[in-house]
């Protein structure tokens, strides 16, 4: 009972932030709107049970991303005013499209048979995954951490002034 | 020698393709192939004759088509008529050629005169050795070709191209009720074999009223080939053309066919009932004899009056024919044939020094063309009929039988011999004695190459003649004869008398012209009428042109008229609905045939125009679309 | 009510396709930018979920969503940097009125 109130209101708090992430006309409250809804994804990655995922969520989405998006905001001048059209025209037919992906996926994901699992969860959730990332995926941490990597210097000479 | 004849028309008709081809390549440009020819073929008709004249005859033939069961058959034959025309046409045509190497000198088409006379000689002797009407009949028209090729010689002149065509257009309505007469001799005895054709006539199966019209018919062909009234009105007009064409086609030759005819024909004239087919003939002559002598008259243009002289004395062969003197009429063929040539030659020696024909514009020639003068005196005699010369001999035979048989054409053939007399004695006077009367005229007298045939003619005008006198038992007589047309013995009283008539003739020109006793304008004043009908030549060309020529142009107008509108009419319009149609086609090809090239071309380009505004270049519209495609697949994916 | 596997698929479906109108409508290219990180996070709700209620002695989806979330910080990062280059040359950030390269 607990978990499933718990469950709406994180819900919430994720989705009405989304709509208005993706409706507003000021820029700046767009971005900002950004933040209650990381904050509510990462509760419910806490729902269920993924706790570094949650941590690792705050620290770079709700932290880095956000403040990195209003930074190129306030850098760029299109955040200026609630004057400027904000939409394209392209508004009642990806309307449409959303609600009928949405209404579709729901209709798959609502007629599945999902399977139960049988296993139980690891006690320690960040030294389990600690372990996975240097034994069985060592391959992707490293070639994320490359990733990484080029897309710091790639950012920072494309986003270079040119003098 | 004689199955060897056919040769003779063969040579010159060698010639002629020798020289249309060789032109001016040819030896004397043509004139020594003319007269090597023509010479060859007289020596071969002298062969012959003397071949005849012992004996001799030959017949041959071979089928050359078959119509309606009908062996159709060509051939020749040799014998004393075809012996004695190879004679008349080989000799005259040579001196006449020879004479021509003077009297053509010069001119433009001269090998193209030779081949054309050779082409004529060749035909003529075609025309004679036939022994059937068929190869008959082609000769005739082939010499009535070449009179209109010789004719229109100088075609450039209006007048003499206008002669060409009435002379072969005049010809061709004698020659059309010739055919006809063919045509019904050979439906009533399937043969046009000569012999064949005899044999049927006395046998009784062709005969009555059937056979005179047959034999008029064909004597249709001689009147038109001999100038016969009413188809006289050719020859004057034809000569337009050169002299020595006038000499051979038109005095001594081509005309004397028509009297062939006759002769070569005569069972056919003889077996009508009571000779009436003969009367015509005779009557037909008669007639011509007169009137062209009156005419002869009061002609100017010395080439007229011979012309008109020529017509008189085919006349007077046909008059001889139609009285039953056979032999006459063929005798005096042949001593006209001289005569007639020798006159025209020496006018033609006139004519090429004085350069004009008209003789009153001349004059006292005799001095200046001596030989010419003396040549042309031989000749006004043997015309006029005076002994020994050679007219005499056969005009007196016609007239003694004229005599015997019908009193009304004696005395036209006595009056016609006055006349005769008359007229070629005025000429004489005019053109050789008094003085020069044209004062631009240089005479002189002509070459030898001219001057020696006309002596050789004269020669033949004083002897030949004497191949029908009678102190030896008249020879020609024995020879050229028909069984029941025996001539009437020799009697000297007519014979004075006759001489009488001619002599008078001639002391009146003389009288007229040359003393001035009696004054030509008196005379004309005193026949008033007649003299105007006799110089307007008794308005026969003026009945032609009103009754003949112009409903014949009417005619041609209307029927142009036709051509022109109904004919044409239909034609173009035929041609105009075919572009009407194609208009149509048009139209079709325009809207749509290419209406659907253009439809397609427009279905792509108005589709590209349509289908580029997918290219936005913009990602957000890819990606709806790409949204849409996925809500799409999974539409799919759900309803399977 | 038990919470299931499904409601947090359906959570993270809608919260997808809020972040595909955001990608499709939107003319500023920051606000693109929003759209695909709501999307990134949808996803990573989906794996998170699946890892807990298919295969909870795993790790996988776990590991996934924490290379995704570095991974989206790499594009983030890369594509603001992008966001800049283009402003500073054709003075905008309005998708539609980028059009150099359009025909």
């Amino acid at each position: 009972m607990g978990e499933l109130a718990a469950f709406i209101i994180l819900s919430c708090v994720t989705l009405i932030p989304a709509v208005v992430v993706v409706t507003s006309g000021n820029i700046v409250r767009s971005a900002l709107s950004l933040v209650p809804t990381f904050l509510g994804v990462t509760g419910l990655y806490i729902l269920l049970h993924a706790e570094f995922v949650a941590g690792i969520q705050i620290l770079i989405y709700a932290g880095a991303i956000t403040v990195l998006l209003l930074f190129v905001i306030m850098l760029t001048a299109g955040g200026t005013g609630t004057r400027i059209r904000q939409v394209n025209e392209q508004v009642p037919l990806g309307a449409m499209a959303a609600v009928w992906l949405g209404f579709l996926i729901l209709l798959v994901i609502f007629r599945t048979p999902w399977q139960s699992a049988a296993t139980a969860a690891p006690q320690y959730n960040i030294a389990s995954v600690g372990t996975a990332f240097l034994t069985d995926y060592v391959l992707i941490f490293e070639v994320t951490s490359l990733v990484l990597l080029v897309s710091l210097i790639g950012a920072i000479i494309i986003a270079r002034r040119e003098e | 020698m004689l199955p060897y004849a056919w040769i003779i028309p063969v040579l010159p008709f060698i010639g002629f393709w020798w020289i249309i081809f060789a032109g001016r390549r040819a030896p004397g440009q043509g004139a020594y192939v003319a007269i090597g020819a023509m010479i060859g073929a007289a020596v071969l008709s002298v062969a012959a004759f003397i071949e005849v004249l012992r004996g001799a005859r030959y017949d041959t033939s071979l089928v050359w088509a078959t119509v309606l069961n009908r062996p159709l058959e060509v051939g020749f034959q040799v014998d004393p008529l075809t012996s004695v025309m190879l004679l008349i046409v080989t000799v005259v045509g040579s001196l006449i050629f020879v004479y021509s190497i003077g009297y053509m000198q010069g001119d433009p088409r001269y090998p193209r005169f030779f081949a054309y006379m050779s082409l004529f000689a060749s035909s003529m002797l075609l025309l004679v050795l036939s022994n059937n009407f068929l190869s008959l009949y082609a000769g005739w028209e082939l010499v009535g070709l070449c009179s209109y090729l010789l004719i229109g010689f100088w075609f450039e002149r209006p007048a003499a191209a206008r002669a060409s065509m009435k002379a072969f257009v005049t010809t061709r309505v004698g020659d059309f009720f010739m055919f006809l007469g063919i045509l019904l001799i050979f439906v009533q005895l399937g043969t046009l074999n000569f012999d064949g054709i005899f044999a049927g006539v006395e046998t009784g199966r062709f005969a009555g009223g059937l056979l005179t019209l047959a034999a008029v018919l064909v004597f249709g062909g001689a009147v038109g080939k001999s100038a016969q009234v009413p188809l006289h009105v050719w020859l004057p007009d034809a000569m337009e053309g050169p002299t020595p064409v006038s000499a051979l086609i038109h005095a001594a030759t081509m005309v004397a066919a028509g009297v062939y005819l006759v002769a070569r024909t005569y069972p056919l004239f003889f077996g009508t009932p009571g000779h009436e087919a003969l009367t015509v003939v005779a009557y037909i002559g008669g007639i011509t004899a007169i009137m062209a002598a009156t005419i002869g008259v009061v002609q100017d243009d010395i080439k007229r009056v011979m012309a008109y002289s020529t017509i008189s004395q085919l006349g007077y062969m046909m008059m001889g024919l139609g009285v039953l003197g056979f032999t006459a009429g063929v005798f005096h063929l042949m001593t006209h044939a001289f005569f007639k040539a020798l006159l025209f030659l020496a006018a033609g020696s006139v004519i090429h020094a004085m350069h004009t024909n008209d003789i009153k514009q001349m004059g006292g020639l005799g001095k200046i063309m001596p030989y010419t003068y003396v040549t042309t005196v031989i000749g006004g005699l043997a015309l006029a009929g005076i002994p020994p010369f050679a007219g005499f001999w056969s005009k007196d035979e016609i007239l003694l039988e004229a005599y015997h048989h019908d009193q009304v054409l004696f005395a036209l053939g006595a009056a016609g011999a006055f006349l005769t007399a008359f007229y070629v004695f005025r000429m004489i006077i005019y053109t050789f004695t008094g003085t020069l009367r044209s004062h631009n005229a240089h005479p002189h007298e002509s070459p030898r190459v001219m001057t020696v045939p006309l002596m050789i003619l004269a020669f033949f005008s004083t002897v030949i003649g004497l191949v029908g006198a009678p102190w030896w038992d008249n020879p020609f007589h024995h020879f050229v004869r028909f069984e029941g047309a025996e001539g009437a013995a020799f009697d000297l009283a007519f014979a004075l008398r006759s001489t009488g008539i001619a002599a008078l003739g001639v002391l009146s020109a003389l009288v007229v012209y040359h003393w001035r006793l009696v004054s030509a304008a008196s005379l004309r004043s005193a026949f008033g009428p007649l003299y105007t009908a006799v110089v307007h030549k008794y308005y026969w060309d003026e009945l032609y042109q009103f009754a003949v020529i112009r409903p014949v142009v009417w005619a041609a107008r209307q029927l142009r008229t036709f051509d022109v509108y109904v004919i044409d009419g239909v034609v173009n319009a035929i041609g105009a609905g075919f572009v009407g149609l194609a208009r149509l086609y048009r139209v079709f090809d325009l809207y749509v045939v290419d209406g659907l090239v253009n439809v397609v071309a427009w279905t792509a380009k108005t589709t590209g125009g349509v289908l580029r505004y997918v290219q936005t270049g913009r990602p957000q519209n890819y990606l709806l679309v790409i949204a849409l495609g996925v809500i799409a697949l999974v539409v799919v994916g759900v309803i399977r | 009510m038990h919470v299931g596997l499904t409601h947090y698929l359906a959570v993270s479906t809608m919260l997808f396709c809020i972040g595909l109108y955001g990608v499709l409508t939107r003319r500023n290219a920051v606000a693109i930018l929003m759209g695909i990180e709501l999307m990134l996070n949808a996803s990573n709700i989906n794996l998170v979920a699946f890892n807990r209620y298919v295969a909870p002695g795993a790790v996988g989806g776990q590991t996934f969503a924490l290379v995704i979330i570095t991974l989206a910080a790499c594009e983030a990062a890369v594509g603001l940097a992008l966001v800049m280059a283009a402003y500073r040359s054709l003075e905008t950030i309005h998708v539609d009125e980028i059009n150099v390269m359009k025909w």
